[in-house]
């Protein structure tokens, strides 16, 4: 009898192993402004939400967005603790760009540079400005594509959500 | 006792094959997109289309479908093609399994079969991509493998064969139009401040690169002696130290003829240099490039951007309204000497130019001249650019008096108060039509350009966009009689404005409508209207855009790569999504 508790019990851990919860975070490596490579699929922040959004420095809408986005960050990461990483799909010819125009604009983001279209693929992204919402534990709970003006509001709503669902 | 260690044991095993099996389905993800272009074209004598030529209808459309678990990904791309929109090629009409890839990367090594995008530095020897608006996919089939041995060290190799729209991959089942090369290629890349731990939080950073590709062409030719391996090589540096960045790299090609480069046996180079600083507020590049003969593709007989092998980027303003990005440059692979400065400065909060919120300011200027050719002395002087002979020799700093292009911008970017915003751009614009476009015999554009975009939040719902554009060509029309023979080379030429009225209810609809009015054109009959009703409905990843008039001719870019589009009128759709 014990020996099959044993083994009813390792049954059960086997399951219980198997059964963590998965990241919809592609394992896509980029890297980031200082040339550092940051695995995507690793990426967290303390079991508070991130956001991934897609722009270029071509990209109009995606610019207005972004400088929606960085008047009211610093306000949303006191609130929630959301971190914002603004990948860039700059292909060679306007990856120098990309600096001195984030520099330039003051904007507070992590910048990812995502040079050869990687993860814009993974993420099937057709189009910027894309913007993906993912909880503490990595999981995609909300996405948008374009930008139309007041379109952050919407996006901090999704935002409180999971915020408030962890408390 | 033994029954039931047995049956207790298969039970055992059943639940952790079950749970196995539950947590390969856990692990398991499965994503992708589709997306829909259609348009019904419709005749409109007003803007001279007086015949559809039996194309009543265009649709473009493609599904993709991922699959990732754990290390592994695999993903299919299906395309439709039936038939193509009007301005892509022709060749695309079809439809098929376009692209499909398997990758297994564990991080320390990543292999991959199938359809494969990459590029080696900023791609001047290799680089494929797909860009779906211009209907362009160099895509390389076949393997890829990247090693990363060591913290800090990428090795990369692959091999294979490029995409041409739907020509067959084996040889054998190739005709002459469609005979393509295997393209194989190496690139090392080696990070000093990941790899040397003393280095990982310097200020100091740095990185090498180096690669080498070669294309292995048969040679079909009657006339000339096409090589059969053709090999090209670059080296990269990245600097930084602070807040100042520098890049370059160098590239070098052996001779190979084609039909881009007129069959001449010189060897090709380029060089692209970056300068940037940049702090909080700052930021500022300098860029210079020269590009002499690198046209490279896997098909020496290819035209226009078929089958390329690198890419040249361009490095002028990518410009996004509708006016300014009218006269798009595209890149010179025989030729050019380029140059651009971008700067971008906010204006603090508080000051009497920032006022509440800042404002940002932006100064680009980039020019692009032709290289300097001098003929080839091989006992006689030969004629330039002759084919079968070197074609010419050129000095690497000379600039010729042969201006391509030129941009200078200034724009303005403000943030009045919560409920208005305001951006506007200057532009001066120098673009040579004939080297540019092919235009034959049209005079140079020579324009002033500004726009106005101003956005009026009503409430926290709903906002209102204006657009006001003008572009004014200064010589091109005063007083000039167009005779009935040049007519063609006015199209499209002289004086524009544009006038565009968005409404937008957050998080879903927008509703726009624009005109843009040839009012100068030198040829009475080019002065034509081209307006436009536009609805769009987006849901999460979901976009539906529905667009009703005419569109002018004109080029559409990206990154620096071009198609046309031939003017029309009539109704069309966008579905896209993603999941």
């Amino acid at each position: 009898m014990k020996k099959l508790m044993t083994l009813l019990l390792m049954a059960l851990v086997v399951t219980g192993l198997h059964a963590q919860s998965k990241s919809d975070l592609p394992n896509v490596t980029l890297k980031d402004l200082n040339g550092k490579d940051v695995n995507i699929g690793k990426l967290t922040n303390n079991g508070k939400p991130i956001v991934l959004t897609f722009w270029a420095t071509w990209c109009g809408p995606c610019i207005k967005e972004h400088n929606a986005l960085n008047d009211v960050y610093a306000d949303w990461q006191e609130e929630t603790g959301v971190k914002i990483y603004a990948v860039s799909i700059d292909d060679s010819r306007s990856t120098a760009k990309v600096k001195p125009m984030v520099e330039g604009k003051g904007w507070d983001f992590d910048i990812l540079l995502d040079v050869n279209s990687d993860l814009k693929r993974a993420m099937n992204v057709s189009n910027p400005p894309h913007t993906f919402l993912f909880d503490g534990s990595g999981k995609l709970v909300y996405q948008h594509t374009g930008y139309i003006e007041g379109g952050e509001e919407d996006l901090y709503e999704e935002i409180l959500k999971i915020a408030k669902k962890k408390k | 006792m033994r029954k039931h260690i047995l049956f207790v044991l298969s039970l055992a095993l059943t639940i952790g094959f079950k749970a196995s099996a539950q947590s390969f389905m856990e692990n398991s993800q499965v994503s992708g997109s589709f997306q829909t272009d259609a348009q019904y074209y419709m005749l409109d004598k007003g803007i001279g289309i007086n015949d559809l030529n039996g194309k009543k209808f265009g649709i473009n459309g493609f599904g993709k479908v991922n699959y990732t678990n754990g290390n592994f990904s695999a993903g299919i791309r299906f395309e439709a093609f039936l038939p193509e929109l009007n301005g892509f090629r022709s060749e695309l009409n079809g439809l098929g399994l376009a692209n499909f890839f398997a990758t297994y990367d564990n991080g320390f090594i990543g292999m991959t079969v199938g359809d494969i995008y990459d590029q080696f530095g900023c791609g001047f020897v290799f680089r494929t991509y797909e860009e779906w608006s211009l209907g362009m996919d160099n895509a390389l089939r076949g393997a890829r493998i990247v090693l990363r041995p060591t913290r800090g060290v990428t090795l990369k190799a692959v091999y294979g064969r490029q995409r041409y729209f739907w020509a067959p991959y084996l040889e054998r089942d190739m005709n002459n139009d469609d005979q393509r090369g295997i393209v194989r290629g190496v690139d090392a890349e080696w990070d000093l401040n990941q790899s040397i731990a003393s280095l990982n939080d310097s200020e100091f950073k740095m990185s090498l690169g180096g690669s080498f590709v070669s294309k292995k062409q048969n040679d079909l030719s009657s006339f000339y002696t096409i090589p059969e391996n053709v090999g090209a090589a670059a080296a990269r540096i990245n600097l930084g130290y602070g807040n100042w960045a520098f890049s370059t790299e160098y590239a070098y090609k052996i001779n190979d003829p084609s039909a881009i480069n007129n069959f001449i046996y010189k060897e090709g180079r380029a060089l692209l240099s970056s300068l940037s600083y940049s702090q909080k507020g700052f930021g500022a590049v300098l860029q210079v490039k020269r590009v002499d003969n690198m046209s490279f593709k896997s098909m020496y007989t290819g035209k226009q951007n078929d089958l390329d092998i690198n890419f040249i980027p361009p490095i002028n303003y990518t410009h996004t309204h509708s006016l300014p990005s009218m006269y798009t440059y595209s890149t010179q692979p025989n030729g050019e000497m380029a140059a651009q400065l971008q700067i971008n400065y906010t204006i603090p909060k508080g000051t009497a130019l920032g006022g509440k919120y800042g404002t940002k300011i932006a100064f680009n200027m980039s020019q692009v001249n032709d290289i300097v050719r001098d003929s080839v002395k091989f006992g006689n002087t030969m004629a330039l650019n002759q084919a079968g002979t070197l074609g010419n020799t050129s000095k690497f700093f000379a600039i010729s008096d042969h201006r391509f292009f030129r941009d200078i911008n200034f724009e303005v970017d403000k943030k009045i108060n919560k409920d208005w915003h305001l951006t506007a751009q200057y532009i001066n614009l120098y673009y040579d039509i004939e080297t540019i476009e092919g235009h034959a015999g049209s005079p140079v554009v020579k324009a002033n350009i500004g726009f106005l975009d101003v956005t009026y939040k009503i409430n926290k719902k709903q906002s209102l966009r204006l657009e006001l554009q003008g572009l004014w060509e200064n010589e091109v029309h005063k007083g000039y009689e167009v005779e009935e023979s040049e007519k063609k080379d006015y199209q499209k030429r002289g004086d524009w404005a544009f006038a565009l009225l968005e409404y937008s209810i957050n998080p879903h609809w927008s509703f726009s409508i624009a005109d843009k009015w040839n009012y100068g054109n030198p040829v009475e009959e080019y002065r034509d209207h081209y307006f436009t009703g536009t609805i769009t409905y987006i849901h999460d990843a979901t976009r539906v855009m529905l667009s009703v008039g005419r569109q002018s001719e004109g080029v559409v870019c990206v990154g620096g790569v071009c198609r046309t589009v031939p003017a029309s009128s009539g109704v069309s759709l966008t579905v896209s999504t993603s999941f």
